[in-house]
């Protein structure tokens, strides 16, 4: 059982501030992922919670515990690197037992303990061997080993794959998720890939330039992202984002992206609902994910027309670029289904999917059509 | 691995052979010279040419852990026949010398010079790695206030030939009573090689990942366990490397030797020569001292040769 909590956290390494104001809860077994761009503060804030970096301000809680001024060792918290660090001159037995030596355990206690976490992970036949022989994958289990060995309150992982290849990082996202739910300890991950964070985490924490800008499932994060930072941030392709004027028609609302001929037909609903969020043409962008751009290849009604750009085929879907006067959509569409570079389709913007943003300040309107 | 290799290149690779053979002779030439003589009879050792083919004798050595003194004619038979094998040794070389006194052994002054420089060197390079290498963490993992400057500082003590200072150390040494003592010179030794052994473990110590020691910390030992188990252990190439420049610098001291000690500490390099004034000079006892006192250095780093070998290449190639 532990909870851990950030209360108003600032550090400073000189002038730079790395950690602006940060406050977050974390409940008992959860698996949170802080996300962010490199120099964003999210290694930063975990070394913090482990104690290997002091703060300047504000309480770090473990169990409701402030442990700002503990050192490392009496917070009973594990780390995993990302380059592992493992011992060279110990064997993969002596890394796992390494924490329990600390305590001094009893041998027969530790030889249990290290077996016991060595046959969870697989890792039984390389016990004997020494880190340099092992493969990336291997080190990194490894490295999980030691940090679980000591069944510690809570495990703080570095980008713990982000030194292995495409191929190994998916195998092993899948085998930390698997640990995790058989385990079950509060898990604090950083990284800077959006696909981790997604498939891993239970609540995703967005971080920027040192200041959290979203907590939330997944979903939450892909769906609703708060700023215009978050939705660019999370998924793949990147959102489209544009600065539109909307003006109100017979039925509709209408969207005009700026340097685009033709105005999308959005729900009439939407003049209100900006104008009850205060917004004003001028100061608004509307992002919409690929996906939420719809394709036609005959004239449709609603649809405004466009021409086919650039096609990535990504073998289960394509990606087109779609060419509206100045401005450029990136849509999602079933593989083949535009043929070529250069012909005319027709595109519409699915309301469920259209964010709009305040352009001066990034923040969304929490709009929902 | 063979890279492809034209003609020319084979035969220049030969050409470098060659040549890294004829300095490797030029530079073995001398130890094999010393070596050769100190097994020579005493009547060999200035033939010109040479003796290269002789039938070996440790009567040098004989000689050289012996006091003894210069006769006029050869011993007499009734003390040939009372003297030890090794005594007879030196007889049997036709020599007209014999120990000194009555007859009983007494040793001459090369094993407690030989003592000396063993204790002054040890414990020198012991204190100078020791602190070097504390210093050295500290530089290295620690926010130092003017970092720089201080390490300047430390490489600037190396700036200067030690012998510059020697006549005001002896003054300071006379006047604080250090002259003539072992810590005297321990104390000088390590001073010399502490700037040399801090910039070299920094850059060791720089190599080894701070998150060794983070994992450690994390994982509930304190810091000084974590150098202890983690560092040290990562370090040992780097701790041999510079413990072997460390003691063939101490062990090879001639100059302050030679001026701040004469009987109760003197090491065994001022000592070496001063035996070739007394009288006339027997070369093969001279250079039995100097192959004994070469064995140490040659030993130590012969033990000490894989770690050497890969802390001189340290660095230079990223893992």
């Amino acid at each position: 059982m532990t909870q851990i909590e950030l209360r108003n956290i600032e550090k400073r390494f000189g002038a730079v501030q790395v950690i602006k104001n940060l406050n977050l809860a974390i409940a008992d077994n959860e698996f949170i992922v802080l996300l962010g761009q490199s120099g964003c503060g999210k290694t930063t804030t975990l070394r913090a919670i482990a104690g290997l970096e002091t703060i300047d301000e504000g309480d770090v809680l473990i169990d409701g515990q402030p442990v700002q001024h503990m050192k490392a060792s009496a917070r009973d918290i594990a780390f995993v690197f990302q380059s592992f660090s493992l011992y060279p001159h110990m064997t993969v037995f002596e890394n796992i037992a390494f924490p329990l030596r600390a305590t001094r355990g009893n041998r027969s206690e530790i030889e249990r303990e290290v077996q016991a976490v060595a046959k969870t992970l697989q890792i039984t036949h390389l016990l004997s061997k020494r880190p340099s022989a092992l493969s990336g994958g291997d080190m990194q289990r490894v490295a999980i080993g030691r940090a679980l060995v000591r069944r510690p309150k809570a495990m703080l992982m570095d980008e713990p794959i982000g030194a292995l290849d495409a191929k190994l990082r998916e195998e092993m996202r899948a085998e930390i998720k698997r640990l995790h739910i058989k385990q079950g300890s509060t898990t604090i991950y950083v990284t800077h890939d959006q696909v981790e964070a997604m498939s891993l985490a239970d609540r995703i924490v967005v971080m920027h330039e040192g200041v959290l800008q979203q907590v939330g499932t997944p979903h939450e994060v892909y769906a609703h992202p708060s700023n215009m930072f978050v939705a660019q941030f999370v998924g793949s392709p990147v959102m489209n984002m544009a600065e539109v004027t909307v003006s109100e028609a017979a039925q509709h609302a209408q969207v005009l992206l700026r340097g685009a001929p033709t105005a999308f037909n959005l729900p009439s609903t939407l003049t209100a609902q900006l104008a009850a969020a205060g917004a004003e043409n001028g100061n608004l962008t509307l992002g919409i994910r690929p996906e939420g751009v719809l394709v036609s290849r005959e004239p449709r009604e609603g649809f405004v027309t466009a021409e086919a750009h650039i096609i990535e085929p990504l073998g289960s879907h394509d990606i087109i670029d779609l060419q509206l006067g100045d401005q450029m959509l990136r849509a999602r569409t079933k593989s083949g289904f535009v043929q070529r570079p250069g012909v005319a389709v027709w595109a519409r913007l699915n309301p469920a999917q259209a964010h709009f943003f305040k352009s001066s300040t990034g923040a969304s309107f929490g709009i929902r059509l | 691995m063979a890279a492809v290799q034209t003609r020319s290149e084979r035969a220049l690779h030969r050409l470098a052979i060659a040549a890294v053979l004829v300095i490797t002779l030029l530079f073995l030439a001398p130890i094999y010279w010393i070596t050769s003589t100190a097994f020579k009879p005493r009547n060999l050792a200035t033939t010109i040419p040479p003796t290269v083919i002789f039938e070996p004798e440790i009567s040098p050595f004989v000689k050289l852990f012996t006091k003894r003194s210069q006769l006029r004619t050869a011993p007499a038979p009734e003390v040939y026949a009372a003297a030890p094998w090794w005594e007879r040794l030196v007889f049997d070389g036709g020599e007209k010398v014999v120990r000194s006194g009555r007859g009983e052994v007494q040793l001459s002054g090369y094993p407690n010079r030989f003592m000396n420089s063993l204790i002054v060197a040890i414990t020198s390079t012991v204190l100078a790695v020791g602190m070097g290498t504390f210093t050295a963490y500290g530089f290295s993992r620690f926010r130092v206030k003017g970092e720089a400057d201080l390490l300047f500082f430390i490489l600037s003590t190396r700036m200067l030939p030690p012998v510059v200072v020697a006549i005001p150390m002896f003054l300071m040494y006379r006047a604080v009573g250090l002259n003539d003592t072992h810590w005297g010179l321990i104390i000088l030794y390590t001073a010399f090689n502490l700037s040399f052994s801090v910039w070299l473990m920094k850059g060791f110590i720089d190599e080894i990942p701070k998150e060794y020691e983070e994992a450690a910390l994390v994982d509930g030992y304190t810091r000084l366990e974590a150098f202890f188990k983690i560092v040290l252990p990562e370090a040992a190439t780097g701790i041999a490397a510079t413990a072997v420049f460390c003691f063939i610098t101490a062990w090879n001291e001639y100059a302050f030797a030679l001026i701040m000690t004469n009987r109760r500490a003197q090491t065994a390099p001022p000592f070496i020569p001063s035996q070739v004034g007394s009288g006339l000079p027997d070369w093969t006892v001279i250079a039995a001292g100097t192959f004994l006192f070469l064995l140490p250095v040659a030993i130590f780093t012969f033990l000490l040769r894989n770690h050497l070998l890969r802390g001189m290449s340290f660095g230079a190639i990223r893992k």
